[in-house]
């Protein structure tokens, strides 16, 4: 049947009901731009380093004022978030937990691993 | 391009509601999408209000005491009311399935049922799947070979290669894998999608098929295999509990094996 007619297109996202399949999907996606915007930030610290004791000391001062703090967790969660389902995407590749008990299992355990080390790194740090 | 929102000719509005009749015991409202193609209007949700005690128990029995008792104009696709002709695809409560094999008592509250998702709509609830149905043709989903075949018999199979289709032969291609598919509602002009990928990976892994070689040369592309980013909403939705995803990953691992 050739479309000559003006059909409309099924609703999608409109109506797809999230689930931890996609949304950790998305979330690897947008943990993954997060960081490449966060590598700008660590570009800006470097800079600051080169620039001498006052950049340096300046740089710092954003940095670690409560909101440079909070970009700084946020990134980190990223970063933990995207390591922790970066191997579980590995473990994809080797063609290993694509049953469905174990895609949740690993999501979950993916989820939880990224608020644990985020955490532990605050802690320590 | 990924396009997010409804193109302004399929935004849904609100349609009408169709009351249950007087004296209902057990009401449930469906709320479904209909489109009326000579019409020339939007889209629109249309809600009916079902006595569950004067219906089966199947969302296909629904559809169908709609078009009966109700409203005649609801259009879908359906034929053998047992899962296995794949039919009655449609999104139901958010999720692809099967209407004739999915019990309306698992959803509360109001159910909710559109066409596949991200396809061009006939009518109603009824997509079309010409786009689909090409891209499982070109897959060339039948057996090649270039030895003879025995000449007073077929060609056998061992039991272990045998069961190497299992999980594979059983697919019914009612397409809601690959409707269920971010990727492929983006890139379905590229991208094979769950459902041709399966039927593509049970031709490479039959023994009998000579063909491998020039099966797999076909799918290394960017987008025909390598759109898959394991999102995993294949495998989640599959009415037939087949997992689409795992033999996608298995066409990705002969890929690099045959290197």
């Amino acid at each position: 049947m050739k479309n000559t007619h003006n059909r409309p297109l099924s609703p999608h996202l409109q109506v797809y009901k999230p689930q931890l399949t996609s949304m950790l999907s998305i979330l690897h996606r947008g943990t993954g731009v997060v960081l490449a915007v966060g590598t700008l930030l660590v570009t800006y610290w470097l800079a600051a380093i080169a620039g001498g004791e006052e950049s340096f000391n300046s740089a710092n001062a954003i940095l670690g004022s409560w909101f440079g703090k909070l970009v700084l967790f946020g990134w980190s969660w990223a970063l933990f978030y995207h390591l922790s389902n970066g191997i579980r995407h590995l473990l994809w590749d080797i063609g290993f937990g694509f049953d469905l008990p174990t895609v949740y299992l690993t999501g979950k355990i993916v989820v939880g691993a990224s608020f644990v080390l985020t955490i532990l790194l605050w802690i320590v740090a | 391009m990924a396009e997010f929102t409804l193109p302004a000719n399929s935004v849904i509005k609100t349609g009408k509601t169709w009351a249950a009749p007087a004296g209902a015991t057990r009401v449930k409202n469906f709320r479904i999408y209909r489109y009326d193609p000579d019409s020339g209007e939007n889209p629109r949700w249309d809600t009916y209000q079902i006595d569950l005690d004067q219906c089966g128990p199947m969302v296909l029995d629904a559809l169908l005491k709609i078009k009966n008792e109700i409203d005649p104009s609801l259009t879908f696709r359906r034929s053998c009311r047992e899962g296995i002709c794949g039919s009655c695809s449609m999104n139901i409560g958010g999720t692809n399935t099967l209407a004739c094999i999915k019990a309306i008592d698992a959803f509360d509250g109001d159910l909710q049922i559109s066409p596949l998702p991200h396809m061009e709509v006939v009518k109603d609830l009824v997509p079309d799947l010409t786009h689909f149905y090409a891209q499982y043709s070109s897959i060339k989903p039948w057996m090649q070979t270039q030895t003879p075949a025995p000449p007073d018999r077929e060609r056998l199979q061992s039991p272990e290669d045998r069961k190497k289709l299992d999980g594979l032969y059983e697919c019914i291609l009612c397409a809601s894998c690959s409707t269920s598919c971010p990727s492929y509602w983006w890139n379905s002009d590229r991208y094979l999608g769950p459902a041709v990928l399966l039927q593509a990976y049970r031709w490479v892994v039959d023994s009998r098929d000579e063909a491998t070689g020039e099966r797999l040369d076909n799918l290394e592309d960017p987008f025909r295999l390598y759109r898959c980013h394991t999102i995993m909403n294949c495998t989640n939705t599959c009415p037939k509990g087949l997992n689409p995803a795992k033999a996608i990953a298995e066409l990705k691992k002969k890929m690099i094996e045959r290197r």
